[in-house]
């Protein structure tokens, strides 16, 4: 399904900020200055291209980071701010050839009518290059931002009870209505619905546009979208996920998942629930990946990387700790651990550099290298879509007439 | 002495779904793909221009409960458009209409800031309110907003943007990688606002922008749309391009001003304007007449006298005379999403004159409409249209034009290349960008000065 070579993988790189690590601006080779120029976020996606990856994700928000789950920290020896992940992807859309670029949107407070023609518009820009990585907030202090909603205070040890399930089952059921919308949206105009026939005047055939209509439970949205149906027809929905409620907004939703297995046996787990959650949700002949995400301190010599992680820990004054495995060590021994956690199931990773200005070269220079050399990866760009890369083949229009 | 000559400020617009546009010449490319935006923005940075213009719609227009398929239909989302451009431009504004009712201002505030961030200062904003249901109809929010109070949320919307904005001074960030300082204030961004319209707190995510905000224009044509503007507006967008009408608003405008403390150089007026170029102005009249006939076909004369008499005239022949039947002047009416649904107030009366005018001229109804509708603001040599520009201009009827090719993307080409130069051997239009940012461009001052300005004081 992913690809011509049955054992090459997927690679993604997750950017946010100067790196996954909350101490990593502080290294010298973190443009901390630069984080909101255009140029810092241009340089990453070149390099993240020059290693062939499939694609990159872009973090974004509707607040300050923060150290805590639900509620701001008041820290100030952290990254702080941030810059729209959409807009940074469009800005860097143009300067890019190949690499499909995901910036996350944040379901919860926006308007998905709004998003689907934005996620258009970036495949647009990017000839077909163009997904989203879906995200939903329960933070109270976020719903204050926007004054529409009200969310009461919710802490991680909340969340796993069942009246805090219940809570976010909630969230990710209107994020699944959100994405169906904005997917509807995509289809809303059918290819060939520009004629420009000049003997009758009109510059689309009408009957190949169409309202979505669509009533949900949180959503009633009339469509057509304003922007036509893009180059890719859907651009790739993609979504981070840790357990059974996520699980099932990826398997009815996604074409790619993003989960945080720690060993093989915990990804053959995860995806065996979620191809089980496809079958559910009637979409079993559907492509969906699952990429496994990792955190990643990489050095040619492995106790480069523990002692780097030392010191960054150091530095921020607490052993850093992640929902997703924590890697530290050499290409080959990532490599390595890639190969295993596949042999579960997965069909790609994503990797979150522990801090962008040393481990993303160290992925694209070191990792990748060492990954063709086993045939496991790609030596060059094989095709012009991000769709092409993962191996998903153009969608048909829900709409057109069969 | 002799009055200094003014500046003149020129905008490009991205031709619009409307039959301004004439899609149907075989030199005219795609209004959606990225690469006639590259080319359309290139253009005007070539020239020098001060900023592109895109306007934005939320719905796709109807009349007769159909789509409106005769003019060009879609367009792609503005900031991500903007946002694209930043990387293809290096100097030019880029303008964004975005509307006040169907967002919230947290949202588009942290749009627009990065928008800045991301093109180094040179993002605009041209605030526009809605209150129909019609378009409403796409979101969640739904139509929700009575029609009188579509400004009132817009002031508000803009306030509390800027309240926004301004919650960040511009020196927060530290990143001072020996020490582990990355902000000097666990506060930046802090805000609360609590209005009519928006209840909100927090803190807003997004650093001090290079323009600290972004220019605001204004478009709304009415007494409050004038109040708006000379309260809170950088630039009005206006359709007055007539000498006389131009001076009129104009003078009006600026004379707004002073209550709110500013000066007469903190608002500019740019008008909308087409142009058609030829070699004599003979010629030039020529294709105007021609480029009337392309963005008046038969049926789109029918679709515009519909609009009048609110009435389906699809049985009329476009080449024959005007029907006898009077406008239906019932509430609700044909055409939706539309800006200037209201603009024939008295419909019974527009059917009156021109029927007058049609047998006096023996006028077709396709011949009315290309002989009422919009015609051409300047037309002639390149060297009339540069001195009808610049004399329009130096007698304040505007400060500048917001250009509107009738062909997509290289509708912009003559002007830039045959009337540009001209104003510049005139001196009164730059030869090179002397700032980087568009607020440099514009002649406004940064909000921090405005701001220190008025401490001073």
């Amino acid at each position: 399904m992913s690809s011509s070579v049955s054992d090459s993988l997927h690679l993604a790189v997750a950017l946010d900020g100067t790196g996954w690590h909350p101490a990593s601006w502080r290294e010298p080779v973190s443009r901390s200055k630069d984080l909101f120029t255009a140029r810092y976020w241009a340089d990453l996606v070149a390099e993240a291209e020059r290693g062939l990856l499939d694609l990159v994700t872009i973090e974004d928000g509707l607040g300050l980071q923060s150290s805590h789950y639900g509620e701001p920290d008041g820290r100030t020896d952290q990254v702080r701010g941030r810059l729209d992940a959409v807009l940074i992807a469009s800005r860097i859309a143009p300067l890019t050839q190949h690499i499909g670029l995901v910036p996350t949107v944040i379901a919860t407070h926006t308007e998905p009518f709004h998003i689907s023609k934005a996620i258009a518009t970036l495949d647009y820009v990017s000839t077909g290059r163009a997904g989203l990585r879906v995200q939903l907030t329960a933070r109270p202090h976020e719903a204050d931002h926007f004054g529409r909603r009200t969310f009461a205070p919710l802490s991680l040890e909340e969340l796993r009870t069942p009246a805090g399930q219940e809570r976010v089952t909630e969230l990710f059921d209107e994020a699944a209505e959100y994405v169906e919308v904005v997917r509807r949206l995509w289809d809303s105009w059918e290819d060939d619905a520009e004629i420009r026939d000049v003997a009758t005047g009109r510059f689309i055939d009408r009957d190949k546009l169409h309202y979505i209509d669509f009533e949900g439970r949180f959503f009633s949205v009339k469509g057509p979208s304003i922007t036509p149906r893009p180059p890719q027809g859907r651009p790739i929905v993609s979504a981070l996920a840790h357990q059974t409620v996520p699980y099932r907004l990826v398997a009815r939703q996604a074409d790619i998942g993003y989960v945080t297995p720690h060993d093989t046996d915990q990804a053959r787990a995860i995806v065996a629930e979620i191809r089980a959650e496809q079958e559910a949700a009637g979409r079993a002949d559907e492509p969906l990946h699952v990429f496994g995400d990792l955190v990643v301190f990489l050095d040619d010599d492995a106790s480069a990387a523990a002692a780097r992680r030392e010191r960054l820990d150091e530095l921020s004054g607490e052993p850093y700790t992640s929902d997703a495995r924590v890697f530290t060590g050499t290409p080959g021994q990532l490599a390595d651990l890639l190969q295993e956690l596949q042999a579960g199931g997965l069909t790609g990773f994503r990797l979150r550099p522990a801090v962008l200005g040393h481990d993303l070269p160290a992925i694209t220079q070191g990792l990748v290298p060492e990954l063709q050399r086993r045939g496991a990866f790609r030596r060059a760009y094989e095709a012009d879509s991000l769709r092409g890369l993962l191996g998903l083949a153009r969608p048909a229009n829900r709409y057109a007439a069969a | 002495m002799s009055k200094p000559q003014k500046q003149i400020h020129l905008a490009a617009h991205f031709p619009g779904v409307n039959n301004t546009t004439v899609w149907s010449d075989p030199a005219a490319g795609s209004h959606i793909e990225f690469d006639s935006f590259v080319r359309f923005a290139q253009t005007a940075e070539r020239a020098k221009f001060d900023f592109l213009f895109l306007a934005e719609g939320l719905r796709l227009r109807e009349q007769g409960g159909k789509i409106y398929d005769l003019d060009v239909v879609g367009r792609p989302d503005t900031f991500t458009v903007l946002a694209a451009l930043a990387a293809v431009t290096d100097r030019l504004g880029l303008t964004g209409t975005i509307n006040s009712t169907f967002n919230e201002p947290y949202e588009v505030a942290r749009q627009f800031a990065s928008l800045d961030h991301l093109s180094g200062g040179r993002s605009a904003w041209n605030v526009v309110t809605s209150w129909d249901a019609f378009t409403g109809e796409n979101f969640r929010r739904g139509g929700f907003l009575p029609q009188e109070e579509r400004y009132s949320r817009a002031k508000e919307f803009l306030a509390t943007a800027n309240e926004l904005f301004d919650s960040w001074q511009g020196d927060e960030i530290v990143a001072d990688q020996a020490t582990g300082t990355f902000l000097r204030d666990a506060k930046a961004g802090a805000f609360v606002h609590q209005g009519r319209h928006f209840d909100i707190h927090g803190q807003f995510n997004v650093p001090r922008s290079p323009q600290g905000r972004p220019v605001i224009f204004q478009a709304g044509d009415s007494e409050e749309g004038r109040e708006f503007a000379a309260s809170s507006a950088d630039a009005i967008f206006s359709r007055y391009s007539t000498l006389k009408e131009g001076q009129t608003f104009y003078t009006d405008v600026k004379a707004r001003l002073a209550k709110y403390g500013r000066r007469h150089d903190q608002l500019l007026i740019l008008p909308a304007a087409t142009f058609v170029l030829g070699d004599t102005d003979a010629e030039a009249a020529e294709l105007a007449r021609q480029v009337r006939r392309q963005q008046v076909s038969g049926a789109t004369a029918i679709k515009h006298l519909e609009f009048v008499w609110n009435r389906d005239l699809s049985a009329y022949d476009p080449e024959g005379p005007l029907p006898d039947i009077d406008p239906d002047v019932s509430d609700e009416h044909i055409s939706k999403g539309r800006a200037q649904v209201r603009m024939y107030r008295d419909p019974l009366a527009v059917a009156r004159e021109w029927r007058e005018l049609a047998a006096a001229n023996n006028w077709s109804i396709r011949d009315l409409v290309i002989n009422t509708g919009n015609r051409q603001t300047f037309v002639g040599s390149p060297a009339t249209v540069a001195k009808t520009i610049n004399d329009f201009v130096q007698a304040d009827a505007s400060d500048g034009f917001i250009l509107v090719p009738h062909i997509t993307p290289g509708g912009l080409d003559p002007f830039a290349d045959r009337v540009v130069p001209l104003l510049q051997e005139q001196g009164v239009f730059r030869a090179d960008y002397k700032g980087t940012t568009l607020r440099d461009h514009l002649g406004l001052t940064h909000p921090d000065e405005v701001r220190e300005e008025r401490v001073a004081s």
